[in-house]
């Protein structure tokens, strides 16, 4: 019985990929070469390999922002891409993170962080809360009303990760959420997110090439040339 | 409330290109406005010498032009003599010309008629009209263009003519143009015994349809029209309507095509923005509420400062002398609606294109070079 069974001795499979094949440009550039994945409910896996390995797309097909060539993506048991509703999906099930922030410059960290609730048509008042609670828990209630430009890489990058947890999903993509970041600000903003997603049970699948952030998750899958070469417990 | 600002948000962020565009409609607004109110005020004074205290016009049945309608005079003898007419005028149009002015309006009217009868005379005595048949008046900007007084001889066409009297009227069209005793108009366009139409006054309104029926009885070949029915229905007004609004619409066709431009170039450089909306929710419809939410606070904002440039225009328009009389500064509510409508689908017509853009970008392609 691992960590992540509950009382029973039962897990859950939240993120699967059986036999994922994907390339671009029509087949000139192949990408992911018949992956077999699986992630439990609350577990932190880390996808290491080189650049171009296809860790970013393996995210991305979780995410639904795009369709394998070949094989099947499901996400809390339902099949991405077919017979499923991809919006709900992004509102609801799956938040992003990127290497650089995405945030919308002209618009402030509080309005960055409720675009997800917007789109979600979640309460006002319920957002609000969550952003408070949120901007608390990621140490940036004093920037709520500054805008973008005023924070620091650091910052921004929390802002990011206040945004993908908004609507309150069970499962974080993050590709390399640390990336841009210094060694010190990288370092914090990687506690933060273990934090959160150990707080609220999220299931974390992270791409990263720093292998010292990656030994520190549940599980280490590595990648090498679109295919997934071993897992290793952490 | 964070939707709109994303709308506005980008209105600001390149603010010359917006403003560009905002003019455009705006322009295009305010040309359609100032054109359509013009050829309305010209039309609603075209109307007015005929329905000047009148109610129902009788022309020539399938006359394409009043200009060319011949009305015999002695149907204008006969059909006052019916009980339910009151007075029936008959009028003769005709375009002279004179020295450094080659139209000028002439209204060949009896002494009876309402014109002569009704009008301000700033000079000469209105018992003295038709006289004489060399005898003239004129309209106050006519003898002002013309530079003639009262007493003054003043060539038209082939002959001179005596000016006996200068009068004032609120129509542009009567006050630019010349009186002439109805026999003397009729000799000088050599359409004796006829006149272009016959103005009616009715005893009593309610007859009008009475009325018009022993007209198409007894004069197969002419048409009685009651006033609001002409002005409807005459086709030198349908066709001056139409030219107006299209010579507009191709202003706001313009203007549309300012907007696709500005709305393209406005996806087109955020991509990325457009992206990250998406990995976070956004529809491709609410992605597309942005693009059309955006070009419709240009159009409106575009239609409200047309509005206000055309009002403006058309007021100093009427302050210049020649143009007295014809410019009609009444904007009537709805032209002015049918204006904002038509920016309104002009700009939602021209975010057509980079809305469906807009909604096609595709997240992980935008996303994958960071």
């Amino acid at each position: 019985m691992n960590s992540f069974a509950d009382v029973n001795g039962h897990t859950r499979t939240v993120l699967r990929a059986a036999d994922l094949w994907k390339s671009y440009d029509q087949g000139a550039i192949q990408v992911l070469k018949g992956v077999n994945f699986e992630a439990i409910e609350g577990e932190t896996v880390a996808l290491c390999g080189p650049s171009g390995c296809g860790k970013s797309t393996l995210l991305h097909l979780f995410g639904g922002l795009d369709e394998p060539d070949r094989g099947r993506v499901s996400v809390n048991g339902s099949e991405v891409n077919r017979h499923r509703d991809l919006l709900k999906l992004l509102r609801h099930e799956v938040g992003f993170v990127f290497q650089l922030h995405n945030l919308i410059p002209d618009l402030t960290l509080a309005e960055n962080c409720l675009i997800p609730t917007v789109a979600a048509g979640i309460n006002k008042l319920t957002a609000q809360a969550r952003l408070r609670d949120l901007a608390s828990r990621t140490g940036l209630s004093h920037r709520l009303n500054h805008r973008i430009q005023k924070l620091s890489g650091g910052e921004r990058q929390r802002t990011a990760l206040c945004r993908a947890l908004m609507n309150s999903p069970r499962i974080l993509l993050a590709d390399e959420p640390t990336g841009s970041l210094d060694e010190q600000s990288s370092s914090m903003v990687f506690e933060l997110l273990l934090e959160l997603v150990a707080g609220e049970g999220i299931t974390l699948l992270m791409a990263t090439h720093d292998r010292g952030l990656a030994e520190r998750c549940d599980r280490l899958v590595e990648m090498h040339d679109g295919r997934v070469l071993e897992h290793v417990h952490a | 409330m964070i939707f709109l600002k994303l709308i506005v948000t980008n209105l600001r962020r390149h603010r010359i290109r917006s403003l560009i565009s905002v003019a455009g409609i705006a322009f295009s607004v305010a040309a359609m406005l100032t054109v359509v109110t013009i050829l309305q005020g010209a039309i609603g004074m075209f109307s007015g010498i005929l329905s000047n205290d009148s109610q129902i016009i009788v022309f020539e049945r399938n006359v394409s032009d009043l200009f060319f309608s011949n009305v015999p005079a002695s149907s204008a003898d006969r059909i006052a003599g019916w009980p339910q007419v009151l007075h029936a005028d008959p009028v003769l149009f005709g375009i002279v010309s004179s020295a450094g002015h080659p139209i000028i309006t002439l209204f060949g009217v009896t002494a009876q008629d309402a014109r002569i009868r009704k009008a301000d005379w700033l000079s000469g005595d209105r018992q003295t009209f038709a006289s004489h048949s060399d005898d003239v008046v004129l309209g106050e900007r006519a003898a002002e263009f013309l530079g003639v007084g009262l007493g003054d001889h003043v060539p038209i066409g082939h002959g001179i003519f005596h000016v006996i009297g200068i009068l004032r009227t609120a129509n542009g069209f009567e006050d630019g143009g010349i009186f002439m005793p109805l026999a003397a108009a009729q000799a000088f366009f050599h359409k004796e015994g006829s006149s272009s139409v016959i103005t009616i006054k009715l005893k009593n309104k309610d007859d009008a349809a009475s009325f018009k029926s022993m007209v198409k009885s007894q004069f197969p070949n002419l048409i009685a029209l009651e006033d609001a029915e002409f002005t409807r229905s005459y086709s030198q007004f349908r066709i001056l309507k139409a030219t107006a609004w299209a010579v507009g619409g191709c202003g706001l066709l313009l203007g549309g095509l300012g907007i696709a431009n500005t709305m393209i170039m406005s996806v087109f450089t955020r991509i990325r923005e457009i992206a990250i909306l998406r990995v976070n929710g956004f529809s491709r419809v609410q992605i597309g509420g942005i693009i059309f939410g955006e070009s419709a606070a240009v159009s409106v904002l575009g239609a409200i400062a047309g509005l206000l440039t055309g009002t403006c225009f058309l007021f100093a328009l009427k302050l210049v002398p020649a143009l007295h009389g014809y410019v009609d500064t009444t904007i009537h509510l709805p032209i002015m609606m049918i204006v904002i409508l038509l920016a309104l689908c002009t700009g939602i017509a021209g975010a057509l294109y980079p809305a469906a853009y807009a909604m096609q970008v595709r997240a992980v392609e935008a996303l994958r070079f960071e």
